[in-house]
């Protein structure tokens, strides 16, 4: 296979034809920031904190097809204070309440956030109202930790070709849908051990009947950070499925 | 009144469908919708995904009579919230509720594209103008009688098209296909030369050129290729395609049916926005007129493989929707998300085909280039941006309306003719646009100084700036589709402190805020709406930080946390208002939570 190259924060990264940015950066073992992206699906850019420049220009590594000869820059100061920024936007926007959250500390927003260096949400909380839906024999979902990030929209429909989970309303109303007569995940064809149920960057779905199985301290991003463990999703995958 | 009832079901007519249902039953029923979910294969939470999405979709009840007054700066400017005060007090209504009785819902929606002829309202989708206090006491009369809106007098819904400026566009007189007639006798490369020639770049904004886009579509080898009608105008302040759309939809028909000769589509779609649903029976006419005389449809003209025929769509109250990939996406029958790119629409579009998606007047202006020649669009205008725009004029001036320019014209010319005076701020572009000041009068209208795709709103000097920032600001919170963080939460987090600001409860450490989120927006935005919806605030930062700093608190710092807005339920529960249930201090207002 023929391999072009272009340069992230000046060092060199082959790639061929077709890859994104991202897709290259991951290859080579370079960290972007990101959460809606998972390479086992279609990149939709939707969180934007794969937010890096291209030959000067803003764009999302996760959508750009990478360009050979092209300049990325992605560690710069500039480009983590606006990182920060939408990290800031996506904690007032819900309920994210880490020190009492079960997922704390395999987490991939949190994570994210200690990666870029965000101290503090900062604006105003939404404060969203949000109900629970605990209508599975075995799994919870919270959306008060939902961050719109559409993987479980994409794994249920690409992944488990079930369509369970779609994304509604517009703006900052939208909200995450449940595909059942009663719009409860108890009355759709939800199976626990479905892909849509290990994609979620953040912590919407809760397996019952257990809980901190792992003791806060030995959890993925209790010891390392997320630029050198990776993604929660690629921690969940089932062995033997790539 | 289904308009679709003779075709078979089609998935990509979901919005259609849904539209018909809200139009006769007031409101989309859950049982209408487990029906097209059986009918169409649509998971329902699809369905309801796309009702919630759509403002003028509703999965309530709304009244018998359903009234939207159009809420653009341009209306309130000419007393539109009062006018809703008095019509909701007349009828006894709650702004946004339906009245016990199910007779009327009074609510606002964004511009309805009549700023020339406002204050303006929509009844059951049909537009009635320039409200006064007497128009209103006689509405409210109507409504409760029960009036059909049929009976209703006519010159309630009198929509005038207010040219006040004619220049090659919207003078020459062209024949009916005459265009057509140019394409089969000189053929589609010499016509895609000539359209090249003009320099014709596209009339929404975007400024792309038009023989580019359709010769990339036409290069993509496909099943076939789409033409698609933006008629989604939906920026606050314009109406010039509506009068385009009314008055001159021969040449818009034909320029599309231009383009599909060229690029050797087969289909075509007018996307046609809910608030000019008053004009889906004019253009329904038009085409059959036009089928009638072989200027549309099969064998077009006589020349064998030259087939072509339009539908047309509704939007259903989305502003995103006239961004082109997002329109494709509402075309297809789903929630108007704007799509990554690439691909672009020309290789990969409605369906998946190559598709041309090009603004009423673009096509227009095609349809004339066509007859005329190229030299006889590129000899007005500039260097850069050839021919001639139609702009939509409107606030404070004697003559709103429209009015074509040469490509250059400047900003100071303009508001001579129009009769503005005074004039404190120019906002070009609509609410995306740029906010001009007095020294930027100079600048010309153009792609490569101040560009725009026909919105032109103007403000004296009596007006207060952040009014308008305000309007904006609400304007883009209600209207971001949702998509990405930083235009759904940066919209709503900017509007909540444009608020603050307004009650004089913002410190100079929120304009810091305000401007933080505005350039992350400008930045990290998935699309065009995004990177613009903030453009008002940092141009208004700019050019007229008065209108901000005199709003100010003197303190740094005001907490976000408002102490009496707090203890608002317990006073609704104990049903006391006194001035003991009060804690002084704050009470900023929210935005939609």
């Amino acid at each position: 296979m023929t391999h072009c190259h272009f340069r992230i924060d000046g060092k060199d990264i082959p790639f061929h034809p077709g890859q994104t940015i991202m897709d290259a950066a991951m290859t080579a073992g370079i960290y972007i920031p990101h959460l809606c992206h998972n390479p086992d699906y279609e990149p939709t850019g939707s969180c934007r904190l794969c937010l890096v420049k291209l030959n000067g220009r803003y764009v999302s590594a996760c959508t750009r097809p990478a360009q050979a000869g092209g300049k990325v820059e992605n560690q710069s100061e500039e480009i983590n204070q606006q990182r920060k920024t939408l990290l800031q936007m996506l904690f007032v926007e819900g309920n994210h309440q880490c020190p009492g959250c079960e997922k704390s500390g395999r987490c991939q927003l949190q994570a994210v956030a200690y990666y870029v260096g965000m101290l503090s949400p900062y604006f105003t909380h939404f404060y969203p109202n949000r109900q629970l839906d605990a209508s599975h024999p075995e799994m919870m979902l919270d959306f008060n930790r939902c961050i719109l990030c559409g993987l479980c929209v994409r794994a249920s429909h690409d992944g488990d070709k079930k369509d369970i989970f779609a994304i509604s309303g517009r703006g900052i109303k939208s909200h995450l849908v449940i595909n059942s007569p009663s719009g409860k995940l108890g009355d759709s064809h939800f199976n626990a051990h479905d892909l849509a149920a290990s994609v979620c960057p953040v912590g919407v779905f809760l397996p019952k009947h257990k809980g901190y199985e792992v003791p806060i301290g030995q959890r993925l991003y209790d010891r390392q950070p997320i630029s050198r463990v990776g993604d929660v999703a690629g921690q969940n995958k089932p062995a033997g499925r790539s | 009144m289904n308009r679709w009832s003779d075709i078979p079901l089609r998935s990509d007519l979901l919005l259609q469908y849904l539209i018909d249902i809200q139009q006769s039953e007031s409101f989309v029923c859950p049982e209408a919708v487990e029906r097209l979910s059986t009918d169409l294969s649509i998971p329902v939470s699809q369905i309801k995904s796309v009702i919630a999405f759509y403002s003028f979709l509703h999965s309530r009840a709304r009244g018998h009579f359903d009234i939207l007054f159009s809420d653009n700066i341009i209306d309130q400017m000419a007393g539109s919230r009062a006018l809703l005060q008095q019509l909701c007090q007349q009828l006894g209504v709650e702004q946004g509720k339906p009245r016990a009785d199910g007779r009327v819902t009074i609510d606002t929606t964004s511009c309805t594209g009549m700023s020339d002829q406002g204050p303006a309202m929509l009844v059951n989708n049909i537009p009635l103008t320039r409200l006064d206090r007497q128009r209103i006491e006689q509405i409210a009369e109507y409504v409760e009688q029960d009036k059909p809106l049929a009976q209703w007098p006519e010159e309630l819904f009198e929509v005038h098209d207010n040219i006040r400026r004619a220049d090659i566009l919207l003078t020459e007189n062209t024949q009916d296909g005459d265009a057509l007639h140019a394409l089969c006798e000189e053929g589609a490369d010499t016509l895609l030369q000539r359209i090249d020639d003009s320099g014709l770049r596209g009339r929404g904004g975007a400024g792309f050129k038009t023989a580019t886009k359709w010769r990339l579509c036409r290069q993509v080898q496909a099943q076939q290729h789409i033409v698609v009608c933006n008629a989604d105008e939906g920026e606050p302040g314009t109406f010039k395609d509506r009068v385009l759309l009314q008055s001159y939809s021969a040449q818009v028909i034909e320029g599309m049916s231009l383009c599909a000769g060229i690029i050797g589509a087969r289909k075509g779609f007018i996307y046609l926005r809910a608030e000019y649903f008053y004009l889906l029976d004019a253009l329904h006419q038009e085409l059959q007129r036009r089928r009638d005389e072989n200027l549309l449809g099969e064998r077009i003209l006589g020349q064998a493989g030259f087939d072509f025929d339009i539908e047309i769509h509704l939007g259903a109250g989305a502003y995103i929707c006239g961004e082109e990939s997002a329109l494709l996406e509402s075309l297809a029958g789903r929630r108007g998300i704007p799509q990554k790119r690439p691909p672009f629409p020309v290789e990969h579009g409605y369906l998946g085909y190559p598709t041309v998606v090009n603004n009423v007047e673009t096509l227009m202006a095609a349809c004339q280039i066509a007859s005329h020649g190229g030299d006889w669009f590129s000899d007005k205008g500039t260097r850069q941006s050839s021919g001639t725009k139609l702009l939509s004029i409107s606030g404070d001036c004697h003559l709103p309306g429209i009015y074509e320019y040469p490509m250059g014209t400047s900003v100071s010319e303009i508001l001579i003719d129009c009769g503005a005076q005074e004039t404190q701020a120019v906002q070009v572009a609509g609410a995306a646009g740029q906010t001009l000041c007095q020294r930027e009068f100079k600048r010309r209208i153009a792609m490569e100084d101040a560009s725009t795709g026909g919105s032109f709103m103007i403000f004296n000097r009596q007006r207060d700036l952040l009014d308008m920032v305000q309007n904006f600001a609400h304007f883009f919170a209600h209207e971001s589709c949702g998509f990405c963080t930083p235009c759904r939460v940066g919209s709503s987090l900017i509007c909540n402190l444009v608020d603050k600001l307004y009650t004089s409860h913002a410190t100079q450490n929120d304009l810091r805020d305000i401007e933080r989120i505005a350039l992350v927006m400008r930045h990290a935005s998935h699309c065009g709406l995004g990177a613009t919806a903030s453009n008002h605030i940092l141009d208004t930062f700019n050019n007229f930080p008065d209108s901000y700093q005199r709003r100010l608190r003197s303190s740094e710092y005001t907490p976000a946390f408002d102490l009496d807005g707090a203890v608002s339920e317990a006073r609704a529960i104990t049903g006391r208002d006194d001035a003991a249930a009060h804690i002084p201090g704050s009470s900023a207002q929210e935005c939609e939570p």
